[in-house]
């Protein structure tokens, strides 16, 4: 499993040469918005994939509503379709599908699939939203920072990143989290996951604040009088956009997987609340007797986080080819 | 250079600090009472305040901490009279649950997580930097479409659901492999193998997808370098073209890149010992986790921290040997 940063997110900071990050990078051209999302609609796998993810973001919202049409919510068990002489195992083949249960259910308990993975992905989504806002947050103030005043605040910021970037995370987030009282995993899970997270986007908008900061609009805004911060996030920052917008992209996948991967572990959202990583971890002492449990939590985990490191990347070349300009 | 490798070895050893710092504060405000651990069940308040005070844990911080570093440093004893432990330098604590120094725990499972690392380590560096290369030699056709999709869906596959569904298709359905289980290298060499396959792809599959891409992208950099066209120019044959210029400088990035990842699998890699039942540092770290044994949940990630801070200075040192240009600067 990625932690926190995702291995397409390493690539594009190995990108900037043997340096690494100190060598200042030159930023990808800006783009416009229309130009890029007609470039992004030419083409298949990034349609695709806006599609998956949209169905699955309208799948969240309407979740309540979507389990009231199928019928079953995710916490109701339902006896009737597991076999309790055969140690719970469902009804009928492949685990249980029916026109009841659409995904089939449970072994076991009996609950409905389908309704815990529409309601899982309300919490992976959250999570994963949430955790890429608050790194993105504080990698971008703290990589400008960094970037336009060099020296001490430089040195500081850089120690702190290399402090947490040597630190072995996942380890550590496990421990934090199973040692933290269960109330509100929800929001200590985004909060530990961006604590981690952030140096990795703060290196890459370091190394190009301090390319664009000896630019000459730079200069220009000084000279008529422009100072420190107002500066650094009325000059600079706008031409990070491009920069920001595909680390975003490829940031949440990292988290979704991050997050599934803390709830396999046990350490993520509690039961009975449903999430992917967690059915998928129930479903291992059954997979070789019911395995559409653990395939359909995976198939679904599977092609979120693909769909946006496929959207992601293709921003990317989008962007760095200079196609939308 | 020996100037350079000094001041090095001595950031190293601050980091390393600060780790250890981090660390044990985190702990020491987080974990419940050892105490009440150590005392077990028929336990009375004067009993546990005993034990706190044996075990000097009603010492302030800093206190508790220099003793923590001096038992890393000389050993220590835990206790006094006759219930005291022994913890031999270099002491990551005592586990007060199975009644055995964290060090001898991790020094016992070792072994197995390093044969998951390498194995997986040789796996994907084979994999990743040969189809990286095909990646750039192909540029653009079809053959690298394809694989450039094949690393995406490497990229994002969850290594728990990888793990689940090779188990599903190798050991039940097709039963090439035999189902997984702990055999000494020493009693069958052939079973052992066979029960380490899985993990090493499993653990190898996302890695060797990152590696394709990194690969790839910077053999197709360096084609474009002058130095290259020069070499082409004055008649090189192309396989000596490769061999003497493209290779050295796409390949230093792979590099610096694996350096750090093998270095954090040493720690243990979590999910994939947990999933198969290896008894690696890793599968330690989750059990102890699920048992509350905070001294060993401390040492795995202190040595985890030790491990990738390791690697960090091993890669410098090791680039300023096959990057001339790293070398003239340094």
């Amino acid at each position: 499993m990625t932690i926190a940063p995702t291995e397409l997110e390493v690539e594009l900071s190995a990108d900037s040469g043997p340096g690494g990050p100190t060598q200042p990078v030159g930023p990808p051209p800006a783009a416009s918005r229309p130009r890029l999302l007609r470039a992004l609609s030419r083409d298949v796998g990034a349609v695709l994939s806006a599609t998956y993810i949209g169905l699955i973001v309208l799948m969240a919202v309407f979740a309540p509503l979507i389990v009231m049409v199928s019928g079953w919510t995710p916490y109701e068990f339902d006896q009737t379709a597991i076999d309790p002489n055969l140690g719970g195992v469902p009804i009928g083949p492949w685990g249980g599908i029916s026109s009841t249960h659409w995904f089939g259910v449970e072994p076991g308990s009996g609950r409905d699939i389908f309704a815990r993975i529409v309601y899982g992905v309300r919490v992976s989504m959250t999570i994963a939203l949430a955790a890429t806002a608050l790194t993105t947050a504080l990698g971008v103030t703290f990589g400008l920072l960094s970037g336009y005043f060099s020296g001490k605040v430089d040195h500081a910021i850089s120690r702190v990143m290399d402090f947490l970037m040597a630190f072995p995370a996942l380890i550590f987030m496990i421990a934090v989290l199973s040692a933290l009282p269960a109330g509100n995993r929800g929001s200590l899970l985004v909060v530990v996951i961006s604590v981690f997270g952030w140096p990795y986007l703060a290196r890459i908008v370091r190394g190009q604040t301090m390319s664009l900061s000896r630019r000459e609009f730079v200069e220009a805004a000084r000279a008529s009088g422009a100072s420190g911060l107002g500066l650094v996030f009325r000059e600079i920052l706008p031409n990070l956009r491009s920069t920001i917008i595909v680390m975003v992209t490829l940031a949440v996948p990292g988290y979704i997987g991050t997050e599934a991967g803390l709830s396999f572990l046990g350490v993520g959202v509690v039961p009975p609340e449903p999430s992917w990583g967690q059915m998928i971890a129930s479903s291992v002492s059954w997979y070789s007797v019911v395995p559409t449990y653990f395939a359909i939590p995976g198939l679904f985990l599977f092609l979120l986080v693909l769909s946006f490191t496929v959207l992601g990347d293709r921003l990317r070349t989008v962007i760095d080819s200079g196609e939308a300009r | 250079m020996p100037r350079y490798l000094v001041g090095r070895l001595a950031g190293m050893a601050g980091v390393l600090l600060l780790v250890c710092l981090f660390t044990y504060a985190v702990f020491f405000l987080l974990s419940p009472d050892p105490a009440v651990q150590v005392c077990g069940k028929s336990c009375t308040p004067e009993r546990i305040d005993q034990i706190r005070m044996n075990l000097g844990l009603d010492r302030p911080f800093w206190t508790q901490f220099l003793s923590f570093l001096g038992g890393l440093v000389s050993g220590r004893t835990y206790g006094e009279g006759a219930n005291a432990v022994e913890c031999a330098a270099p002491c990551l604590g005592y586990s007060f649950q199975s009644s055995q120094s964290v060090t001898d725990m991790i020094w016992q499972r070792l072994p197995v997580s390093a044969t998951v690392a390498v194995g997986a380590a040789v796996l994907w560096l084979l994999v990743g930097v040969v189809s990286g290369l095909i990646g750039a030699v192909k540029n653009g056709t079809w053959v690298d479409r394809v694989m450039t999709g094949l690393t995406l869906g490497g990229l994002s596959i969850p290594n728990y659901v990888l793990a689940l569904v090779l188990q599903f298709v190798l050991v039940v359905q097709l039963q090439w492999l035999p189902f997984p289980q702990a055999v000494p290298f020493g009693e069958d060499p052939g079973r052992w193998f066979l029960n380490f396959v899985m993990p090493w792809i499993v653990l190898a599959v996302g890695y060797a997808a990152a590696y394709t891409r990194l690969t790839r992208a910077n053999v197709i950099d360096t084609l474009q370098e002058n130095f290259l066209r020069t070499a082409r120019a004055k008649g090189l044959a192309p396989h000596l073209v490769w061999r003497r210029h493209a290779l050295r400088p796409a390949l230093t990035p792979v590099v610096t890149v694996f350096g750090m990842d093998f270095a954090g699998l040493l720690g243990g890699a979590l999910i994939t010992e947990t999933v198969f039942g290896l008894n690696g540092v890793g599968k330690m770290a989750a059990d102890s986790i699920a048992k509350n044994d905070q001294p060993v949940i401390m040492g795995v990630t202190l040595l985890a921290a030790f491990f990738v801070v390791i690697g960090n200075v091993v890669v410098d040192v090791v680039y300023t040997v096959i990057d001339p240009r790293v070398r003239v600067a340094a």
